[in-house]
């Protein structure tokens, strides 16, 4: 079946089987190897991108439901060779050690963050409840995050 | 690679579409709403539909409203909508209960009431939270409506009162006074399933229970309704003992299996305790008494 969606700003249209599940269309038909495809279970969050501005797991998600959507992938995230204050967060507080959880992770940030931009602790640990790492712990990305919002809030005093 | 087995597709763009496929489709169509239950069991071939029925786009089925002394939920309406609900909050405080422990976010954004309930797995938390406030649902099929208590809405495990053709479009909360409600599940880390879990409300009138609903979640091959500590409840001033009692007849009526989450003792014991628990929480509730 032909599938249309807006990925990163951009329209796309694709062939592809009704099965398809979201994290294979955006990593196999459309070459965007960024997502992770981790557990197929919808437990570990290593494939969230957003929908519509929500966190999906896209594991659990068809392509043909998307159709007429708008996905936004861990690519969108830097722009011009800036990176986002979350990809920048993790960078300043080391929050990743194999990278595995990193997308899901940060795309769970920045939809926090676009909602609430200013989390406490506890709000950050809830919303990345759904992801799974096993190198860092979780410390680290918490901080990130933590470093981003603060980031974002300078920037905005600034603006 | 977990990827389901291939299927037609269609997307329904009204609830009358969708009954209309199902009735065209047959026995192998199925409804897909959040997908987060069907899309697992379609992957590891637990379920085999030919044709999926996508109603993810019927805004018609997304809404918590307050209508004839209901409160209306549509079949469509997502956990997390469910969680942000302050209708809900200020008449069914259980639900929120429910709803911070149910999956993770990221899932509750896609999961919805229609999809939990249909899909009736006996460790799912909205089943018993439906039970215990007493809810009705709306079933759907091509010869109109009919409303089904939850008392009669398990028919066993992963089977409902949705028949061939018909499709669940509402949940309805009749909304009395001195009302009281709560959710308590124990779970081994965040957004597991539950070991046990038990939902309870009441309805207090002058000093006693007037009307009780209590159901447990993961301790049988179904949603387990309490009638028999509904019995005991009603009539009598809400006391320790009375909850003490209730927990009894709560591990007494379960019928847990041992498995990676507990020993059947154990999950008997956690079922009693969390009635208990549930109970107090929705009698201090229901006297904004809370602490």
């Amino acid at each position: 079946m032909e599938i249309s969606m807006t990925v990163n700003g951009e329209r796309v249209s694709r062939e592809a089987e009704p099965r398809t599940l979201l994290v294979h269309f955006i990593r196999d038909t459309l070459g965007l190897k960024g997502t992770h495809w981790g557990c197929d279970t919808s437990n570990c969050g290593a494939c969230v991108v957003l929908m519509d501005g929500e966190p999906v797991k896209s594991c659990t998600v068809l392509a043909a439901m998307c159709d007429g959507h708008e996905i936004r992938t861990v690519e969108s995230l830097e722009s011009d060779g800036e990176l986002d204050s979350v990809q920048q967060g993790f960078h300043e507080l080391h929050a990743l050690q194999c990278g595995f959880c990193t997308p899901g992770m940060m795309m769970t940030a920045r939809a926090l963050l676009d909602e609430n931009p200013n989390p406490s602790e506890h709000e950050i640990r809830t919303a990345i409840s759904g992801g799974i790492c096993r190198c860092t712990g979780y410390k680290n990305i918490v901080g990130a995050i933590q470093w981003a919002a603060e980031q974002e809030a300078t920037t905005r005093q600034e603006a | 690679m977990q990827t389901p087995a291939p299927f037609e597709y269609e997307r329904a763009t009204s609830v009358d579409g969708a009954i209309e496929a199902l009735g065209r489709l047959g026995p192998t169509a199925r409804i897909v709403a959040g997908g987060h239950s069907l899309l697992p069991m379609m992957k590891l071939r637990l379920a085999n539909p030919k044709h999926l029925i996508d109603i993810n786009e019927l805004e018609e089925l997304a809404f918590i409203r307050s209508e004839d002394g209901e409160i209306r939920i549509g079949a469509m309406t997502r956990h997390a909508d469910l969680l942000r609900s302050e209708l809900l909050a200020e008449h069914f405080p259980l639900f929120a209960d429910a709803e911070t422990v149910i999956a993770d976010p990221v899932v509750r954004n896609r999961g919805t009431i229609g999809g939990s309930l249909c899909q009736a797995d006996a460790a799912e938390d909205l089943s018993a939270v439906c039970s215990a406030a007493k809810a009705q649902v709306v079933i759907r099929g091509a010869d109109g409506e009919r409303v089904v208590g939850m008392e009669d809405f398990h028919l066993g495990p992963y089977m409902t009162a949705v028949g061939a053709g018909e499709m669940l479009t509402e949940v309805r909360l009749p909304v009395r006074p001195g009302a009281g409600s709560a959710h308590e599940k124990v779970e081994r880390r965040a957004g597991d399933w539950a070991i046990a879990a038990a939902s309870a409300a009441v309805w207090l009138e002058g000093g006693t229970i007037a009307d009780a609903g209590i159901a447990l979640s993961a301790v049988g091959m179904t949603t387990i309704h309490l009638t028999r500590a509904e019995e005991l409840l009603t009539g009598k001033p809400p006391s320790e003992e009375l909850f003490a009692e209730a927990g009894e007849i709560a591990a007494a009526d379960c019928s847990p299996s041992a498995d990676g989450r507990g020993p059947i003792d154990y999950k008997r014991h956690l079922a009693g305790v969390l009635t208990q628990r549930a109970l107090r929480r929705s009698t201090a509730r229901a006297l904004n008494q809370e602490a």
